[in-house]
């Protein structure tokens, strides 16, 4: 069935008995098993107040029409969330409550932070289908527990979001990259790490071992940025020979396209997608013995390409981060679970929560829990 | 401000609680002579005090541990303290209680620049976590106005800010970790050296929920480097109307101070006649702070100047230099002191949108008359957190009572006007009974049943954060059950 409000919501989820695979525009792959529930049709934007840097809107108001309103005002969701369309293969329209539901991060959360760092409020409707909110329309807002960030990232396992209230940033004057040539991924991180302890402000760090390049975006007004280029380039000057800037269209694109993982669209295999400290990044890298790999966050994200089923996870061994299974079969995701699973003390504080949220266990039941 | 009746069966029970908490503690770390445990009867909301039972000092991990344990099984409820510096009364104990304070656990655990991390115990100040890695060009954003004295294990469980969040963000935006103690014992660690832990936002959870959930004992932080440099402009105005237009304007042109303080009349006038900062006499007077280098604030500060023109200010001076800078910032820096030196405040915490704030201050000068007793306005107006401080005179009977009824006022105004009843203080004891005001039962119901997880027995902190007869059922529960 169609779900226009907040109030069909929590009469279908109250009345609901078997699982239900909760959904925003269904483009990241990532709902779990059982009847569709999508908010896909819960649209709008309710408030947007510029001069505050906040917008409100239902949970299924796409993604889209939300960019076309920030960009009239010079503004932007900064949190950069990326479009999984390309490498999921999938079709429809990202929503929203779905990039808050998944906490879908890109390039720029080195900088300013992760879409869970910019959500301010939410309305909720819980397993049993009562209606919850909280958190608000502000920027600092102490009152009571933050369900705002317990709800960001949940995936739909504990409540269904119906509204969400969201921090909105200014778009920069411009932007440019600067790009180092030939450096090996140990290398890379070393330089990264060098460009992000400057306070010359890197909104992006990323690296291609395909193609030996690492690139660094700067945004801003047009001398700071010009300014910071040069900066930047005078303190990687002993770790680099090779160097070049890519202009703001070139620096636009270039980030788009790291952003959607594009390097991996339309290849073979399955896609991974590793968090972990930035110095750590290359040994993993060589033990995953991936297709391909990339990476962003100075290091600290890894997008991996594997050959079909491979159990990365126990070729990483423990490390400090977490591996998720971004592309896989549904077989290969059953057998290794989607998520990395919880040391033995955290996994129960998961399943207490989703016992209290979600008591009939219905919305994307196994998700987030361990494999089989 | 009610607490709960303490539980008589518990401090009969002191005996043996002291005497099994000095099995696993040195002598001089478990506090139970009375005349000891008063150090401990408040916090900064010094309106209420209570001596605990019993205070411990434990110096590790394991010994926290140790001492939940103990006081899980003898059934104790446990009020954990950082450096007593919170002003929602976070820290207040109950005659029936242990305090748990981390003090003495201060160590800097780790120092990483590659990743841009710093691991300490929480007993360490706000301050001294910047102290420690300043000398090599970093520091730790979030700096609240408490920050030579206030712990890590505070801002964690405060989710404190500070007058830099427009840029930093507040606490939670700047934790990547932590070891924390849970009440029966166990030890549980979320998130590390990597961005965005796994599983479940716990530690977003975590992160504000005073105390309640489990006791954090060590945290990664975030640490980024020192800006190039920073400078303030101030700018006068002769309605505060005007003076939010501005702000709003600023922000809209795609500027993004670190940040905008906004002070009223009333506190001006305070300020001056303490700190003699030279600020103009006006009804709202803004300082607004950029970052870089020193031609990029020179551009940053001349598109904020030309905005502010467009306004008509009364007063607009741009800083040139540090000395410039400090005398800015002096007048500000001495606001809470001046007021305080007219008489006793309470300083509230609400936030608003910014949008409302005309509206926000004239019905609290409105109040102000209704009332009796004169308020100065100080606003952290980037992101809208107004510290209302109302003077009152404490050794006047019932000038308290009267004003803790105008800032509840005050509270339930924000609330209305689209924001909230605290904006990084904490609710504590202080807004817990107004909790009503800005969440319905379910929304309560769902925050209380996350507490039912990770503490069943409502031990941690109990009398706090929840309206006293919305947890009452769950604390009755606990009770009887032991």
């Amino acid at each position: 069935m169609t779900i226009k409000t907040e109030q069909d919501l929590a009469a279908f989820v109250a009345d609901a008995k078997a699982p239900l695979s909760v959904r925003g525009g269904g483009t990241r792959g990532m709902a779990g098993e059982g009847e569709i529930l999508s908010v896909a049709a819960m649209k709008g934007i309710t408030l947007y107040e510029p001069g505050a840097l906040t917008m409100v809107a239902q949970a299924g108001t796409q993604v889209a029409e939300i960019e076309k309103a920030l960009a009239k005002e010079n503004q932007r969701l900064a949190f950069e969330p990326v479009d999984h369309r390309g490498i999921i293969g999938s079709k429809g329209e990202p929503t929203i409550g779905g990039i808050f539901a998944a906490n879908v991060s890109g390039p720029r959360r080195i900088s300013v932070g992760a879409a869970r760092d910019f959500l301010l409020g939410v309305r909720f409707v819980d397993g049993q289908g009562a209606i919850v909110k909280n958190g608000g329309r502000v920027m600092k807002n102490v009152t009571g527990y933050d369900l705002v960030k317990l709800m960001a990232g949940s995936f739909g396992t504990l409540g269904v979001l119906s509204e969400v209230s969201f921090k909105v940033l200014p778009r920069p004057e411009t932007q440019a990259s600067l790009v180092l040539h030939g450096l090996d991924d140990a290398a890379a991180v070393t330089a990264m790490s060098r460009a992000m302890g400057s306070p010359f402000e890197v909104s992006g760090a990323a690296h291609d071992p395909a193609v030996g390049q690492t690139v660094l975006r700067i945004e801003g007004f047009e001398a700071s940025v010009a300014y910071r280029i040069a900066a930047l380039k005078a303190v990687l000057a002993g770790v680099v020979s090779e160097m070049s800037v890519l202009d703001a269209p070139g620096s636009v694109a270039f980030w788009d396209a790291q952003r959607d993982v594009a390097a991996f669209h339309g290849a073979d295999g399955d896609i991974w997608r590793v968090s972990c400290k930035p110095s750590d990044g290359p040994a993993l890298a060589e033990k995953a013995g991936a297709l391909a790999h990339l990476y962003d966050w100075a290091g600290g994200l890894i997008w991996l390409r594997m050959d079909d089923g491979t159990d990365l996870r126990a070729r990483l061994g423990a490390f400090d981060g977490h591996a998720t299974l971004i592309r896989g079969s549904a077989e290969t995701r059953r057998r290794l679970g989607v998520f990395h699973p919880e040391a033995a003390g955290l996994a129960k504080l998961t399943a207490g929560l989703r016992a209290q949220f979600d008591p009939k266990g219905i919305f994307n039941p196994r998700l987030m829990e361990a494999a089989e | 401000m009610e607490m709960p009746t303490p539980n008589k069966a518990i401090i009969a029970r002191k005996e043996r609680v002291v005497s099994r908490l000095l099995d696993v503690l040195p002598v001089d770390a478990v506090i139970h002579h009375e005349r000891e445990t008063r150090a401990y009867e408040c916090d900064a909301l010094t309106a209420y005090k209570c001596p605990p039972m019993v205070a411990v000092l434990p110096s590790s991990t394991k010994e926290v541990a140790d001492v939940l344990r103990i006081c899980h099984q003898e059934g104790v409820p446990v009020v954990p303290r950082g450096s007593g510096t919170s002003l929602a009364g976070g820290a207040l104990p109950t005659a029936d209680c242990v305090i748990l304070g981390v003090a003495r656990m201060n160590d800097v655990i780790e120092t990483d620049y590659d990743n841009r991390l710093i691991r300490v115990q929480t007993g360490r100040t706000n301050l001294s976590v910047t102290g420690a890695v300043e000398a090599d060009g970093f520091f730790y954003a979030p700096d609240p106005s408490s920050q030579l004295a206030c712990a890590i294990a505070g801002n964690i469980a405060m989710n404190s800010g500070g007058a830099h969040c427009l840029k930093y963000g507040v606490t939670t935006n700047n934790l990547m970790g932590v070891t924390m103690v849970m009440m029966d014992g166990e030890i549980v660690e979320i998130g590390g050296g990597h961005l965005d832990a796994g599983g479940l936002d716990l530690l977003g959870l975590i992160c504000g929920s005073e105390g309640q959930l489990g006791v954090v004992t060590e945290a990664t932080l975030r640490i980024l480097p020192k800006p190039e440099g920073a400078r303030p402009v101030l700018m006068g105005f002769d309605d505060n109307e005007v003076a939010g237009a501005c702000v709003s304007d600023i922000i809209k042109a795609g500027v993004l101070p670190v940040a905008i303080e906004f002070m009223d009349r009333p506190c001006i006038e305070a300020t001056e006649a303490f700190a003699k900062a030279g600020y103009p006499m006006c009804e709202a007077l803004l300082i607004v702070e950029v970052e870089g280098s020193d031609a990029e604030i020179d551009h940053q500060l001349g598109l904020i100047m030309e905005i502010a023109r467009r306004h008509n200010p009364v007063e607009l001076r741009e800083s040139k230099s540090a000395e410039e800078s400090a005398k800015i910032w002096l007048g500000r820096k001495s606001a809470f002191g001046a007021m305080g030196q007219i008489n006793d405040y309470m300083c509230l915490d609400g936030t608003i949108p910014v949008s409302s704030l005309p509206m926000v201050l004239r019905r609290i000068g409105e109040m102000s008359e209704e009332f009796g007793l004169k308020v100065g306005n100080v606003f952290h107006a980037g992101d809208g957190n107004m510290h209302p401080l109302i003077l009152f005179d404490a050794n006047k009977p019932g000038d308290l009572e009267l004003c803790e009824e105008f800032g509840a006022e005050i509270l339930k105004l924000c609330v209305e006007a689209g924001g909230c009843l605290t904006g990084e203080h904490g609710v504590g004891i202080e807004k817990r009974d107004l909790m009503h005001v800005q969440y319905a039962a379910d929304d309560l119901e769902a925050q209380m049943a996350v507490k039912d997880v990770f503490d069943p027995q409502w031990l941690l902190n109990p009398a706090k954060v929840f309206p006293l007869d919305a947890s009452d059922a769950r604390r009755s529960v606990a009770m009887a059950a032991e």
